[in-house]
């Protein structure tokens, strides 16, 4: 324990170009650029799927059978196909393959789980319907969308971790190298950094979601909790199947 | 192919391995997970510690969880245990709330008749409360089965022998048929075991298919 404290709190491992300020930067641009092109297919996918219908049966399927595959074999395949000169595309390809599929479920489920008779009031209204997914659909889908977001995000920000193994930097570095020379303090220390990094992330994208609740929403809330109590499990539960 | 009939007989005995290592802890922390998702069911203050507290432990990234082991609980970094206790304590993490929600949606008006009938506490809670929760029960230990079974060939990188030995050692000899004879393994047993869960939770819920097909009937 204090080997990990004296690692984490050694000057000389928070400078340089292998310190850890350049590993957290690392391990964040990773996962940005990731998660964005992932939210860039995925969003308008599931927007689509879930207004019209359409092939929801594959994103079901597709969402489920993800979870068993093994992150480690994805990596290592798509690295040794591409080649270690291009590690880092073939990682930013598996990592988006590892984020797209909790987007889509959030997008999905979010928008499955509008209110018909909203959309139907949309509809009446004279709206076109890619009007209604933009205007009505996606607002009101917005906390189940980031609960996507952030599943997707921690995901990603986990595989980032294994990246280290096939030749790339971030914060799994420190847990590798460590092993190579036989220096637990720096393994625990890197995954202490890590575990932090990932709390911290979540923590904020959190808050992120609560502050998405569409106003309009969060007054019918506040009034249906007022006159019926039993109302609040069912939207946690709604929002943990994300 | 021929990677595989060579190596086929090791296939199996690793798959058996990799099985002990992601079921043994599912096992372990359904048991668990049991009682503490019935405290976090009974009282509030409980609830509004363990539910947070096993969202915080289930952000924890695998391999950061496998690594932090040693210093926790006293092992060597080779030792198996870490992955186990690791897988543990997702189990433990992505149960409580199952359970937990599963017991709150057990319906009043059946608890209220099996206090009428003048069952104690634990008599109802394993004769009516917790068979009712099966189902719930039955999905959260299907995504924790597979999501184990997944992450315990991550324990290979730091050295601790499963199917994702197969996947580390054809990345250092690159060798793809072991790779992919890896990844399908992996997956044959996720799916394998998925399946089996289902079928299981099927077979001692009769009275959901009863109740389907009552239903179904009436509607008719």
């Amino acid at each position: 324990m204090n080997a990990i404290w004296a690692w984490l709190t050694d000057p000389l491992n928070w400078s340089g170009y292998a310190g850890i300020p350049v590993r957290i930067g690392e391990h964040l641009t990773y996962t940005a650029i990731a998660v964005l092109i992932a939210a860039v297919i995925a969003l308008p996918l599931g927007l689509y799927v879930g207004h019209t219908g359409r092939g929801s049966f594959v994103v079901v399927g597709v969402v489920n059978s993800f979870r068993a595959l093994p992150e480690l074999g994805l990596l290592i395949l798509l690295v040794l196909v591409m080649g270690v000169a291009l590690a880092l595309q073939a990682v930013t390809i598996a990592l988006v393959a590892l984020a797209i599929p909790p987007l889509l479920a959030g997008t999905y489920s979010g928008v499955r789980n509008v209110d018909p008779e909203v959309v139907d009031a949309a509809r009446g209204m004279g709206m076109s319907e890619l009007k209604i997914a933009l205007t009505v659909e996606l607002p009101i889908a917005l906390p189940l969308i980031i609960g996507g977001l952030r599943a997707a995000t921690l995901q990603v920000i986990a595989t980032a971790t294994i990246a280290a193994y096939v030749t790339l930097g971030g914060l799994g570095r420190f847990i590798l190298d460590g092993l190579a020379f036989h220096d637990y303090a720096s393994m625990a220390g890197g995954a202490v950094l890590i575990a932090a990094l990932a709390i911290v992330v979540e923590a904020i994208l959190t808050v992120v979601q609560r502050l998405a609740v569409s106003p309009g929403l969060r007054t019918a809330r506040t009034r249906r909790r007022a006159t019926r109590a039993s109302s609040e499990p069912v939207a946690e539960a709604a929002g943990a199947q994300a | 192919m021929t990677w595989v009939s060579d190596h086929f007989g090791q296939l199996l005995q690793v798959s058996g391995q990799h099985l002990v290592l992601a079921l043994l802890p599912v096992l372990i922390g359904f048991v668990l997970s049991v009682p503490l998702g019935w405290v976090a069911h009974r009282w509030r203050l409980a609830r509004t510690i363990l539910i947070p507290l096993s969202g915080l432990l289930y952000t924890i990234p695998s391999l950061a969880l496998f690594v932090v082991m040693p210093a926790l609980i006293g092992t060597r970094i080779l030792d198996p245990l870490n992955v186990q206790v690791a897988l543990t304590i997702y189990t433990i993490a992505l149960l409580v709330r199952s359970v937990a929600d599963a017991l709150d949606a057990v319906p009043g008006h059946v608890v209220a008749a099996a206090n009428a009938m003048g069952f104690g506490q634990l008599r109802r809670f394993f004769t009516v409360d917790l068979p009712l929760s099966v189902p719930v029960l039955t999905a959260g230990v299907r995504v924790a089965a597979v999501t184990n079974i997944s992450l315990a060939s991550i324990g290979a990188i730091i050295g601790v022998e499963s199917l994702g030995s197969f996947l580390t050692e054809g990345f250092n000899r690159t060798n793809y048929p072991e790779i992919i004879a890896g990844i399908v393994a992996i997956l044959v047993l996720a799916l394998v075991v998925d399946a089996l869960l289902l079928l299981v939770g099927k077979l001692i819920t009769p009275w959901t298919r009863a109740t389907r097909g009552a239903s179904k009937g009436a509607s008719a």
